[in-house]
C-alpha cells in the first residue's frame, strides 16, 4: 500500500523553486531517504508533507488524505522530527515526553506506559529526570525522536537526524531508526551519503528542488555504475549539471 | 486538556527561570523598600504606602509582558514550535497556552507585593483582597502586549523592547514615580492617552475603596487589554501561517 504520494509537488518563493515537481510513492513500511546537498529542497519538501507550509502547486497524498484540503486529520497520524532539536529545554526528559502525551490526549494510564515504553525503547533511563537544555546534542536529539514517536505515528519525518552529532551517538541513532523499519513508515532527509546508504530502502537523490534518481541503493550504484552512494550521488549529481 | 498541558510547560518554563523569579518577586520588595526608606526620610505623599504599593504591583506586571514576549520568540524561533504545529493542536490552544499560566504568576506577584507593604504598614482591609482581582485585566492587558511582540520580534529584539523600552515607558507614564502633574502639557496628555497611568490610578482608587473613581480607569485598562489581545491573536494566526 501506498502510504506518501507526491503529485508534482512544487514550492516557489518569489523566484526562488525550492521544490520543484517533486513525483514519488512511498510503500508503507519502507525508510525513504531525500539525499541532496544543502539547498537541495529536502527540509522544504518535508516541511509540505508535514503541513507545515502549502504547497504552491501539485499535492501529496499521506494515506490517501490531500496535504492541501485534510491537513487536520493528517496530523493526527504524522509526527516530525526536526532539524535541529525541538525539545522544552526547561523541563526534563520525562516532561518533554509527558507534553507530548498531554497534547495528543492519552490518559494517564496511557502516558505512562508510552513513557515507560519509550524511555526503555531509546535507553532514557539513565537521564529521565536531568533538564533537557542541559543534556548533550546525542540525547537532545533521542529525546526529539522520542517525542515524535510518542504518538504512535504511522508516518515519521526525520530532517537530518544525525546532523552534527559525533560517530558514537550517530551510531546510537541509526540502530534505533533501524529498530523502526517495518513499524512505522519512515522519511528520512540528509546529506550524508553513509547514512543513507545504511539505513533506507530507497533514496532520491535531489539537486535544486529536482529528483534526480530515485532507486534502492543498489539500483542507484548500479546505474551509475558507481561502487558506493558517494560516488554515485556525485555523479548523478554533476551529470545534471552539464 | 491540550492548552492545560502547554499551559503547564509554559508555566514550568517560566518559574524555572531564577532571573524571572528576581524581577517578579525580588524588584518589587526591593522598590517598596527603597521607596519607603526615601519617604521616611523626606516625606512625599507620592510615596506613602497607599500611594505606592498600588504602583510597585502594576508596575511589577510589566514584566509578564517580558515573560510572555521571550517565551514565545524563543518558540518560535526553534523547532519545537515547528513540532507542535505538526500536532493537533489548535490557534487557541496555542493563544490560551501562553496567556493563562501567567495570570497566576501575576496575582502571586500581586500578593508577594501586598504582603509586604502590609508589613510595611499597609492597613488591611478587604481593599487589599480587592486590589488584587483589578490586578487581573492589569496583567492581560501586559501578557497581551507580551504575545504581540513575541509573535513579531526576536528573543534579542524583545530583551531591549518589551525588558528595557517598556518598563521605563510604562514606569515615566504611569505616575508611580513621580506625579505626572509637575510636568504636564503634552507629556500629560499622552499618558493619559495611554493605559497605565489609569491602571496605576484604579489600583490606588480601589485600595482606599473609592470604586466610582476606579471605574472610569477599568474601562480605559480593558479597552487596551482587549484591543491589544486582539491584535495580538491575528499577528499570531498570521505568523502561524507564514510558517
Amino acid at each position: 500500500m501506498v502510504a506518501v504520494k507526491l503529485e508534482n509537488l512544487t514550492k516557489k518563493y518569489k523566484d526562488v523553486v525550492a521544490v520543484d515537481r517533486l513525483s514519488l510513492d512511498i510503500e508503507e513500511g519502507e525508510l525513504f531517504a531525500l539525499l541532496g546537498v544543502n539547498g537541495a529542497g529536502k527540509t522544504t519538501a518535508i516541511k509540505m508533507l508535514s503541513c507545515l507550509t502549502a504547497p504552491t502547486e501539485g499535492d501529496a497524498f499521506l494515506l490517501g488524505k490531500s496535504i492541501c484540503r485534510e491537513s487536520a486529520d493528517i496530523k493526527a497520524f504524522i509526527a516530525v522530527s526536526p532539524q535541529e532539536t525541538a525539545i522544552a529545554p526547561g523541563l526534563s526528559v520525562r516532561e518533554n515526553l509527558s507534553l507530548m502525551c498531554g497534547i495528543h490526549g492519552f490518559s494517564r494510564e496511557k502516558k505512562d506506559e508510552k513513557i515507560r515504553e519509550l524511555t526503555e525503547q531509546l535507553s532514557l533511563e539513565s537521564v529521565l529526570d536531568r533538564r533537557a537544555g542541559k543534556l548533550s546534542g546525542g540525547w537532545q536529539r533521542r529525546l526529539s525522536i522520542a517525542m515524535a514517536l510518542i504518538s504512535e505515528p504511522r508516518i515519521l519525518f526525520l530532517d537530518e537526524p544525525t546532523l552534527g552529532l559525533d560517530v558514537l551517538a550517530r551510531s546510537e541513532l541509526w540502530d534505533i531508526i533501524r529498530a523502526l523499519k517495518g513499524k512505522v513508515t519512515i522519511l528520512l532527509t540528509t546529506h550524508y551519503m553513509e547514512e543513507a546508504e545504511a539505513l533506507s530502502d530507497r533514496l532520491a537523490i535531489l539537486k535544486d528542488g529536482k529528483l534526480l534518481m530515485c532507486d534502492t541503493p543498489d539500483g542507484i550504484k548500479a546505474a551509475t555504475g558507481e561502487d558506493s552512494i558517494e560516488k554515485a550521488f556525485i555523479r548523478v549529481v554533476k551529470e545534471a549539471k552539464k | 486538556m491540550r492548552t492545560l498541558t502547554f499551559g503547564g510547560r509554559n508555566f514550568k518554563e517560566i518559574l524555572r527561570d531564577p532571573l524571572n523569579l528576581c524581577f517578579l518577586f525580588g524588584f518589587p520588595i526591593v522598590l517598596l523598600l527603597l521607596l519607603s526608606a526615601i519617604q521616611a526620610n523626606i516625606p512625599v505623599s507620592l510615596f506613602e504606602i497607599e500611594q505606592l504599593s498600588p504602583g510597585i504591583a502594576v508596575f511589577g506586571l510589566s514584566f509578564m509582558t517580558l515573560f510572555a514576549a521571550t517565551l514565545i520568540a524563543k518558540d518560535r524561533q526553534s523547532s519545537f514550535m515547528h513540532r507542535l504545529y505538526t500536532t493537533p493542536m489548535t490557534p487557541a490552544d496555542f493563544i490560551l497556552g501562553y496567556t493563562l499560566p501567567l495570570l497566576p504568576i501575576a496575582l502571586a506577584e500581586g500578593v508577594v507585593c501586598f504582603a509586604f507593604a502590609l508589613i510595611l504598614g499597609l492597613k488591611l482591609s478587604i481593599n487589599v483582597l480587592l486590589s488584587l482581582i483589578f490586578l487581573l485585566p492589569v496583567a492581560l492587558l501586559y501578557i497581551a502586549i507580551g504575545l504581540l511582540c513575541g509573535s513579531v520580534l526576536s528573543d534579542k529584539q524583545v530583551g531591549g523592547i518589551c525588558g528595557a523600552l517598556l518598563t521605563n515607558l510604562s514606569a515615566w507614564l504611569s505616575g508611580i514615580w513621580f506625579d505626572l502633574d509637575l510636568v504636564g502639557g503634552v507629556f500629560k496628555k499622552i499618558a493619559y492617552a495611554l493605559p497605565f497611568v489609569h491602571a496605576v490610578e484604579m489600583e490606588r482608587a480601589v485600595l482606599v475603596g473609592n470604586f466610582p473613581a476606579a471605574l472610569p480607569h477599568l474601562w480605559w485598562v480593558l479597552g487596551y487589554a482587549a484591543a491589544t489581545l486582539i491584535a495580538a491573536i491575528l499577528l499570531f494566526l498570521h505568523q502561524m501561517k507564514k510558517q
